[in-house]
């Protein structure tokens, strides 16, 4: 079969792999690119263990082709953390025990920063919304919802400290 | 998948050469469907031609007084048009209600439409629109109602190597449009029964157009004439609303399966167009 050369940006990093025509943007990441922090739960769209952001927006990497990814941006769980210090999302996580076996984390991770990244201040009910298409079958959610809120409050005191530093 | 072939046209045309070239060709939107149905093995397309890299399939515009919409265009960013959104809620809802923010964030309604399915969210909203698609082809552009495009389940009228390149909304008028749709869940799950309603209103309150649209109570969504024959002219008193409710129990075929029976469905479908019609006049107002 022959294979098709993709150039794309990772995590601000320029790479090339190769793909099957029809492999997808999640068989790639893990197997040529060896990003295995996405996870694949159910490869048919409905869990959302594959986000990642593609120019952007967060998607099923499952349900994208490899070959969709020529010239576009990709971010994934593997960029969230700066270095060795966490993500206040990934803090809060830890701090408020959102995660048990850990397969659906970084899925929900990779959301839960798009939505903070755009709404600082989300109510309950939009980060439960907004976190739909994320399946969990350990912790029964109210954890994960919790770590969110109480990341979207500090990175909000950051931003404020910030702030009164740059005044 | 052990021939196929990925193409990623820049122009309408080289996607029609594409695609007439090769009838086990497959156009690719959003992928939420395609890509799902491959995996699963129901289809097996001998190639796949991307049309997001086609300019002008991609956002949103004005179009006379009204909008076109580019095939390719998701359906999360219906929302940023505030015009479109503002004009059309019902259309601009009914293609968020699509699955998760991760799905929309690819899933087009032009994709929702071609996949036929008799439960696709956007269509019955598009349908009590009054929306079009411009389609092109080897022969040339055409322009349909979108009612004209579903032919059965998982089957279009479009011909070989035809494809939508935009769907197109018509001037909004002193009315307003509303989709809801019944679902064991919240979020994350297809529709059971959904309707679109479309009304203008005069000055007095009085239905001067009315088109009401269902969805998985029959093969295809439906367009229901003689339910939005029974809200012209009247001030969509208790007996108008009644008798378009009766009009739309009378056009529902719906089939029993897991997910509810015939007898249900055909009860919610008359719940269901009672309520859009509700928002459909109470937005109309507002616009007036
Ligand atoms: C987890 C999940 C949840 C979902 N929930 C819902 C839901 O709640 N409601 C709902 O209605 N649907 C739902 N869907 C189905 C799907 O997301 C929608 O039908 C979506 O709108 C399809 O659009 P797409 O752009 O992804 O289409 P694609 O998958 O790209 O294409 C669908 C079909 O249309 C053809 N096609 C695509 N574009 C064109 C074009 N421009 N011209 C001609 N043919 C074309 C393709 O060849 C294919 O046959 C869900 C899917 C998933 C995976
Ligand atoms: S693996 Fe992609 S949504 Fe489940
Ligand atoms: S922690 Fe196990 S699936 Fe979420």
């Amino acid at each position: 079969m022959n294979k098709l050369v993709i150039a794309a940006t990772v995590n601000g990093d320029p790479v090339e792999f190769l793909t099957d025509p029809g492999g997808s943007l999640l068989d790639a990441l893990r197997e040529e690119l060896l990003l295995t922090g996405t996870k694949e739960g159910c490869g048919s769209g409905d869990c959302g263990a594959c986000t990642v952001i593609l120019d952007g927006e967060m998607v099923c990497s499952c349900l994208v082709f490899a070959a969709e990814a020529q010239g576009r941006q990709i971010a994934t769980i593997e960029g969230v953390a700066e270095g060795g210090r966490l993500h206040p999302i990934q803090r809060k996580f830890l701090d408020h025990a959102a995660l048990q076996c850990g397969f659906c984390t970084p899925g929900f991770i990779v959301a839960a920063r798009s939505l903070l990244d755009r709404n600082p201040d989300p109510s309950e009910s939009e980060v439960r919304y907004w976190l739909a298409g994320n399946l969990c079958r350990c912790t029964g959610y109210d954890k994960i919802v919790r770590a969110v809120l109480d990341a979207a409050a500090e990175l909000r005191q950051e931003r404020r400290v910030e702030g009164e530093l740059a005044a | 998948m052990a021939s196929l072939a990925f193409h990623a046209p820049e122009t309408i045309d080289q996607a029609v050469a594409l695609l007439a070239a090769n009838p086990a060709a497959r156009p690719l939107s959003g992928g939420t469907d395609l890509i799902v149905q491959m995996r699963s093995g129901r289809i097996a397309p001998a190639a796949v031609v991307d049309l997001k890299r086609i300019a002008a399939l991609t956002g949103t515009r004005r179009h006379g007084l009204g909008f076109a919409i580019g095939a390719a265009t998701p359906c999360t960013a219906l929302k940023r048009d505030r015009a479109l959104a503002a004009a059309w809620p019902g259309v601009v809802e009914a293609a968020n209600l699509i699955g998760s923010v991760q799905v929309r964030n690819r899933a087009t309604m032009a994709g929702n439409l071609c996949n036929a399915s008799p439960a696709a969210d956007s269509v019955p909203a598009l349908i009590a629109a009054g929306a079009t698609c411009l389609i092109a082809g080897p022969q040339g552009e055409r322009e349909v109602p979108v009612e004209a495009i579903p032919l059965a389940p998982g089957r279009t009228s479009l011909a070989p190597g035809e494809f939508v390149v935009e769907i197109r909304l018509p001037p909004r008028g002193q009315g307003g449009d509303a989709y809801l749709r019944s679902i064991p869940r919240t979020e994350m799950d297809i529709a059971v029964v959904g309707a679109g309603a479309n009304l203008v209103l005069d000055g007095e309150g009085t239905c001067t157009a009315a088109r009401i649209a269902v969805g998985a109570v029959a093969p295809t969504a439906i367009l229901v004439p003689e339910a939005g024959a029974a809200l012209v002219g009247t001030r969509l008193d208790e007996p108008a609303l009644a008798a378009m409710a009766e009009a739309v129990r009378a056009a529902c075929r719906p089939i029993d399966d897991k997910r509810g029976t015939a007898e249900y469905r055909t009860a919610m479908a008359e719940v269901l167009a009672r309520r859009v019609v509700a928002i459909a006049r109470q937005r109309a107002g507002e616009n007036a």
